[in-house]
């Protein structure tokens, strides 16, 4: 640790003011400050100050979807090699999932963390830690053989469209890794949905008769809960697809297969209190309400969709419902931010997630959407609770008045 | 009618350096002084010159906005020292104290006299009158108001605070008259927060009386008020603090200005945290010398969230009642040893975001440090959780921020002052200095609503 502030002392002074790199203060105070928190102490105000900061609340939101993120690894050789019809080892899933994890990461950071380094040395500001998350997140979401290009275009568009050009990581009106994702699905469709993306068939093998790479979402649009596995065997029983979803063996984007993993995160989340458990409960629960509005609604008005009649417990564990709302919903700054205000936007996730992905066939995978749409009404669910806080205080103040 | 104020939201920080109830007198202090900057919203405007004579009680200083208001030398004596900052800010009058202290002589006062314009006369002449507080906007209360009510928490929950009972004392008769001279002032009631279950005011009478239980900021006079009546636009409440009340009382009692105070010093870099009797506006070292431990500290006159910075040179401050030492923290953490990667067990925090929540009976040795850099606003939720106040504590800093008068007022401003937000700044993520923030809101406000 005195070597590195050694050598950060030594550059130090090419960066300060007046030194030939002062321009790039932000990256050398970026580096400065990710090894060392720095010696600033309280100037004015209180004196003592929580020992939580930006990069340890960042930091943990990372740790959270490590589950996530190496169940994803796994998944993505298990996947590969299961519909390859190929017996292999753990070590070569992981081996296999790695090689198409790293790129799509490198890729990802690269991307966003080039494009804030730019804006902030242009601003001069210090540089926000935000995009870790983001960053991370991205590589998640996305499906396995999504061409790197499109992941870098996407990552810029949506680091430089919906964060910088309002202020930054603070600033964001929408969550950034997820209209990342939008951006492809909107942009390239074929690389985002349909039956082929989901599973690696690249290589010299072929996949076994009856592979069709469909997810469950996929399946469910034309087979309703009559589930198969990848190499197209039905599952024994419902709550056969049940577990394989539960634990995560089914083909989706990298991170979302696994609720468990999910799971897992969220509650690392929720008690260290870095998310909002109001935004992931509600979510949940409003997911389960339409789901079950569906089970209850579906035979009788709408024989025609087996979609509706996929049991709502089966919903919540599907696609990447779980995956957007314990890690997308919960982004502070795109989510609603009064207490009040948490539980509607949580629950209206869950109810449009749900409601999307049944009802509109062109969006097999409705939580992106519902994210995204509540996003934008997260200021007008703030709007009317805080509205509601100064009417009882004008009331209040009236009542005082008149008497 | 009395109630039960009982607070739920909040946070107790739990620091080491507790006082012992044990009182000593504080060594001798050559020079005191009156530093302007404790009065908020007050332009001073000198009366007196360096070299100049004064006794215990008369002005130094007056507001210029409000020259009824005296500020009055707690000793007699020279004034030796006018100190200024930029812009020739006045920022202290220092006084070379006499052997023997000469008082200047004021009318006594006692229950029996119901003239309640002289009272407000001779609380003014005699200096006493900026121990007054109103609320909105945490300034001295303007002697031509009429408040509606009157607000005393005897209650001190903010860490390492002073147990009020104690600081009183043998006192409880200054206090009873101080209250007697608050009821006479008040429009409507004088309200007192007390502990629950601390029983020392329970014979205190002519005020409604309120127990009051929960974690800090629990014993805020702003909680007070915000659970039994809260202030409504165009409604004036009036607050003293408890041992300003003791002061108040001697001082109408002894016709003379008697600036004597117990205070407590705190904190983990005492050597014996104790009490310790001094007078308002003492040299810093007087009462710290001798008695910290060695290494690079700040004193805080006040406590750790809400005191001021001051040096061994430094003076106590008007309305101090403790004194608090800790280690500064200009050091530079490592990440993975001592910084946001670190295990962290001795790391205090709202959250639980280091391990530390595993010993929840752990008392912390709290530095200066900020604990990493500012931030725009990202976390949600965590204000609330430390503000009992039914106003959403970041939509009305968002709104100061903005300067948006409208929305201020709307969002509640008027019912808090920047202590009560003190809480707020410590757990706040971003490491947005709040207390600044709401001080600049309340002085755009008075600024507003001056004409």
């Amino acid at each position: 640790m005195k070597a590195v502030d050694n050598l950060l002392g030594k550059v130090r002074p090419a960066f300060e003011k007046g030194g030939k790199l002062e321009k790039y203060w932000p990256m050398y105070d970026a580096l400065e400050t990710f090894a060392f928190v720095p010696d600033h102490t309280t100037k004015t105000g209180a004196h003592v100050r929580d020992a939580i900061d930006m990069k340890r609340t960042m930091f943990l939101v990372i740790l959270a979807m490590v589950p996530a993120l190496l169940f994803g690894v796994y998944n993505l050789g298990y996947q590969h090699f299961a519909a390859m019809g190929v017996d292999a080892t753990f070590l070569e899933m992981a081996l296999f999932g790695f090689g198409k994890l790293i790129p799509l990461i490198i890729v990802s950071y690269g991307v966003g963390l080039g494009i804030e380094f730019i804006f902030c040395i242009k601003k001069g500001h210090a540089i926000y830690e935000g995009f870790l998350v983001s960053g991370m997140l991205i590589p998640l979401i996305m499906p396995v053989d999504v061409p790197l290009w499109m992941v870098g275009v996407a990552t810029a568009f949506s680091v430089i469209f919906v964060k910088e050009v309002f202020g930054g990581t603070g600033m964001n009106i929408l969550n950034v890794a997820l209209t990342a994702r939008a951006f492809i699905f909107f942009a390239y469709p074929t690389e985002m949905s349909g039956n082929k993306v989901w599973i690696s068939t690249t290589g010299d093998r072929t996949p076994v008769d009856g592979y069709t790479g469909e997810t469950l979402l996929g399946q469910a649009v034309e087979k309703g809960a009559a589930f198969t596995d990848v190499t197209g065997q039905a599952y024994a029983s419902a709550a056969d697809s049940f577990m394989a979803s539960f634990i995560g063996l089914i083909p989706g984007s990298i991170g979302e297969t696994s609720a468990l993993a999910i799971l897992i995160g969220a509650a690392m989340l929720i008690f260290t209190g870095v998310a909002s458990w109001r935004i992931i409960l509600w979510g949940i629960l409003g997911g389960a309400v339409m789901g079950f509005i569906f089970n209850l609604i579906g035979p009788a008005y709408f024989p025609e969709n087996l979609y509706l009649q996929v049991p709502w417990w089966q919903q919540l564990v599907m696609g990447g419902f779980l995956f957007g709302v314990v890690f997308m919903a919960t982004d502070p700054v795109s989510a609603a931010q009064t207490t009040r205000g948490k539980v509607i936007y949580g629950f209206l996730i869950g109810l449009l997630g749900i409601l999307i992905r049944v009802v509109n066939p062109a969006y097999p995978e409705g939580i992106m959407m519902a994210i995204l749409f509540m996003n934008v009404m997260a200021p007008t669910v703030d709007h009317y609770v805080v509205q509601g806080n100064i009417n009882k205080r004008l009331k209040r103040f009236k009542t005082v008045k008149a008497a | 009618m009395s109630k039960a104020v009982k607070v739920k939201k909040g946070l107790d920080i739990k620091l080491v350096g507790q006082a012992e109830q044990k009182v000593s007198p504080a060594g001798n202090s050559e020079i005191y002084a009156l530093q302007p900057d404790d009065f908020f919203g007050v332009v001073p405007k000198l009366t007196v010159k360096e070299g100049a004579e004064v006794e215990a009680g008369s002005p130094l200083f007056f507001d210029k906005q409000r020259e009824d208001v005296l500020f009055v030398s707690p000793v007699s004596g020279e004034v030796v020292e006018i100190m200024r900052g930029a812009k020739r800010k006045i920022l202290a009058v220092k006084v070379l104290a006499d052997k023997e202290i000469k008082y200047k002589s004021f009318p006594t006062w006692s229950k029996s006299s119901q003239d309640r314009d002289g009272l407000v006369k001779l609380l003014q002449e005699s200096g006493l009158w900026p121990f007054v507080k109103q609320r909105p906007y945490g300034v001295i209360a303007n002697p031509e108001d009429t408040p509606r009510d009157i607000y005393v928490s005897t209650y001190d929950s903010s860490p390492l605070a002073p147990d009020t009972a104690f600081s009183v004392g043998e006192e409880k008769a200054h206090f009873q008259t101080g209250m007697d001279a608050l009821n006479l002032l008040s429009g409507g009631e004088v309200h007192m927060g007390v502990k629950k279950g601390e029983t020392f005011f329970d014979d205190i009478e002519g005020v409604v009386k309120h127990t009051v239980s929960g974690p800090h900021p629990a014993g805020n006079v702003g909680v007070l008020i915000h659970h039994t009546n809260p202030i409504n636009k165009g409604e004036i409440v009036w607050t003293v603090n408890p041992l300003d009340v003791v002061m108040i009382g001697r001082c109408l009692t002894s016709g003379k200005f008697d600036a004597k105070r117990t205070i407590a010093l705190t904190g983990s870099e005492t050597k014996a945290p104790q009490y310790y009797t001094t007078r308002i506006g003492a040299l810093t070292k007087s009462v710290t010398d001798g008695k910290l431990k060695e290494g690079n500290v700040r004193i805080i006159s006040g406590n750790v969230l809400t005191g001021a910075k001051t040096e061994p040179e430094g003076f106590l401050g008007f309305y101090s009642t403790q004194m608090t030492v800790i280690p500064e923290g200009d050091q530079k953490k490592f990440m993975i040893t001592e910084g946001w990667l670190s295990p962290g067990l001795d790391k205090f925090s709202l959250s639980k975001a280091y391990p530390s929540w595993l010993f929840p009976k752990k008392r912390y040795k709290l530095d200066t440090n900020l604990n990493g850099e500012q931030r725009a606003f990202v976390v949600t939720g965590e204000l609330e959780q430390v503000f009992p106040f039914d106003i959403y504590p970041m939509q009305l800093i968002k709104a100061i921020m903005i300067n948006d008068i409208d929305s201020m007022e709307k969002l509640g401003i008027y019912e808090v002052d920047a202590e009560d937000f003190a809480l707020c700044e410590f757990v706040c993520t971003s490491k947005i200095n709040i207390q600044d923030v709401v001080r600049q809101g309340l002085a755009d406000m008075k600024k507003e609503f001056a004409a």
